[in-house]
């Protein structure tokens, strides 16, 4: 398996090139996706899938952090509320060198540090715990007024569902975030447009999408969030973005990620049973060439459970 | 007999953490809109850069603490027991509890002593419920000496803490500087017939009980328990081996708080009969402290009675 790869050093804006990075670390992530999932027989595929995009560039463009250095004091946050697609996060965290590539496979074991929704107790450079939806962007505003209180330059991400915005608790903290004027928090919301079951309707898949077209971009706007409302799968768009958010204005930033559902595996995509599903050894292949990957090797042991 | 009142646990807290952040830049208060019934307003008074004001929004003000915590920052929770135990109990567990934040869980208004609010107030099963979570150690003290002390013991301690606070002046129970000692019971009164273990401002019912029962001739043996978890076991076995007979009082729900607790260390260590006095599967209502001490059986006179039927048997 390949090995680590850097993190962008260029200061200047991003070029073609380092887009065409930056798209190719997201394929990466997305084939680790399939790999550890299809050898857990565990997991979710479409959250994770969706946002491959937005993680490639968080980890290998945006955020300040050290792999190397996991517990580095000023590093920015990064919290992933959307704890069911964590497989996404290890495998952006393992290829940008905070552990072997190899240890993706543990993924879902017992004694794993890849726990099937984030733990930090057990894995370093987990800012949080994650997993019961809707209380990431709570644990983020603390950070985001202790970076304050603590007088530190220190930014804070936080990745929600569309679905998990169904959550009171992201309502309380977005009421709260604005009185604290907390411009170094920058919500991430993942609006694939499908969530776990939901209603059937005339969304993707026969489904009622978890909010209404227009609804999230409303509502952030209602409660104070500087709001920016993108393409998630278009890294030009997600690098401006990021760049834009950087420039405070007292309100926090929430960034509504236009996205599909297990993107990049069309047999996935916009597919709401495929949130988490085993995959069978033909599909798991199927995937691999979507996604422009040689299977190698032998595909992993049929395992019955 | 003469009773000397300690100051209301609440106003304890409040001095007490403003105290603390004196020293120590890291402690912040996380309120959530009851600062003027916690009082944490002394502290705002003194910190106000410090105090944290969260609004009506439990959920949020626990994941926001967890958060601070990460930062360095020491956050003590300014809420009411019923407020800070159940509603955000899901945040609790996952954010604190489980990764071992270093969240001061300090809410005030425990037990019965609401200001006649009822049952949405009055939360009986707090300690029953804190205890059974990793790694959350369970503080209930006796009056103002121990929560002060508690308090400040809780604020050099590295990880989550939860001390059940009150609201109103209950009897002083240890002179002013009195040590607080983590995860040790205390003997405050010796006796030979029977034990009587209890925690919270309820040992000075307690103690009043045993005072009524040595007129009757019953020796009652008092042990404190100040922190309910981890359990001084061995306290508590000594104390079951000196009588032979066991009772637990408590101010909550007898199903798995102190009498839980006991039962269960007993059971393991030395099997011993053990009674229950507390609220038994009873809902709550409001009123004044002393008819609602009355009506659930924890005045002085009412755990005597309870204590000489069960000795009777
Ligand atoms: C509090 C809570 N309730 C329910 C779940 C179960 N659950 C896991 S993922 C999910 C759907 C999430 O949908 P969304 O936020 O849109 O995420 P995505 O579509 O990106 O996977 C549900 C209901 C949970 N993890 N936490």
């Amino acid at each position: 398996m390949n090995g680590a790869v850097g993190a962008s050093d260029t200061a200047a804006g991003p070029d073609g090139s380092e887009l065409d990075r930056l798209r190719e670390i997201a394929r990466r992530i997305r084939v680790e996706v399939i790999r550890s999932v299809h050898h857990a027989r565990a997991g979710h595929l479409g959250g994770p899938l969706s946002a491959a995009d937005l993680l490639a560039a968080l980890y290998f463009h945006e955020l300040r952090v050290r792999a190397e250095e996991p517990r580095w004091e000023d590093r920015d946050r990064f919290i992933l509320s959307k704890g069911h697609s964590s497989i996404a996060l290890y495998a952006a965290m393992a290829l940008r060198g905070y552990f072997p590539i190899e240890e993706l496979l543990t993924f879902d074991g017992a004694h794993s540090r890849l726990q099937g929704h984030p733990d930090m107790t057990r894995l370093p450079g987990l800012d949080m715990s994650t997993g019961s939806l809707g209380m990431g962007i709570s644990a983020g505003m603390g950070m985001a007024l202790g970076a304050r209180l603590t007088a530190r330059d220190v930014r804070v991400y936080v990745m929600l569902g569309d679905g998990e915005c169904q959550e009171g608790e992201v309502w309380e903290a977005a009421m709260a975030a604005t009185r604290y004027r907390l411009d170094n928090l920058v919500v991430i919301v993942d609006h694939n447009r499908l969530q776990q079951y939901g209603w059937p309707g005339e969304g993707p898949d026969g489904r009622t999408p978890p909010q209404a077209p227009g609804e999230l971009v409303a509502k952030w706007q209602a409660f104070g969030w500087r709001v920016l409302h993108i393409d998630g799968h278009d890294m030009a768009s997600i690098l401006d973005a990021f760049a834009r958010a950087r420039a405070g204005d007292g309100r926090p930033i929430a960034i509504v990620a236009d996205t599909v559902k297990g993107k990049g595996v069309p047999f996935m995509e916009g597919r709401f049973f495929w949130h988490t599903r085993p995959i069978k050894p033909e599909e798991y292949e199927q995937a691999m060439r979507e996604l422009g990957e040689p299977v190698l090797g032998a595909p992993a042991p049929e395992v019955t459970r | 007999m003469t009773v000397m009142m300690g100051r209301p646990q609440r106003e304890v807290f409040g001095e007490t953490v403003a105290a603390l952040a004196d020293d120590d830049r890291r402690v912040v208060v996380v309120d959530g809109d009851v600062g003027s019934s916690t009082r944490a307003d002394i502290f705002e008074k003194a910190h106000p850069d410090r105090y944290l004001q969260m609004g009506i929004a439990e959920q949020n003000m626990l994941g926001v603490a967890a958060g601070l915590a990460t930062m360095g920052l020491v956050p003590f929770i300014s809420t009411f027991v019923a407020f800070a135990v159940v509603r955000p109990l899901d945040q609790v567990r996952v954010l604190i509890a489980q990764p071992s934040a270093n969240v001061k869980i300090t809410p005030s208004y425990g037990g019965l002593f609401t200001g006649q609010t009822g049952m949405s107030h009055i939360i009986v099963d707090d300690i029953a419920i804190m205890r059974s979570l990793p790694n959350m150690p369970v503080i209930v003290p006796a009056d103002d000496t121990e929560a002060a002390a508690a308090l400040r013991w809780a604020g050099a301690h590295e990880g989550p803490v939860y001390i059940r606070l009150g609201r109103d002046a209950t009897p002083r129970v240890f002179d002013p500087g009195h040590p607080f000692r983590f995860g040790r019971a205390e003997v405050v009164r010796e006796g030979s017939d029977v034990t009587l273990v209890s925690t919270g401002a309820q040992t000075a019912r307690t103690l009043e009980a045993a005072v009524l029962l040595a007129a009757d001739g019953v020796s009652a043996h008092v042990l404190h328990i100040g922190t309910v978890k981890p359990l001084d076991v061995e306290a508590v076995v000594a104390a079951a081996e000196r009588t032979g007979r066991v009772i637990t009082v408590e101010e909550g729900t007898v199903i798995g708080g102190l009498g839980g607790a006991v039962a269960e260390a007993l059971g393991e260590h030395r099997p011993t009969r053990v009674h229950r006095i507390g609220l038994r599967d009873v809902d709550v209502q409001s009123g004044p402290n002393d008819a609602l001490l009355d009506i659930y059986g924890l005045s002085g006179i009412r755990v005597a009675e309870q204590v000489r039927s069960i000795l009777a048997f």
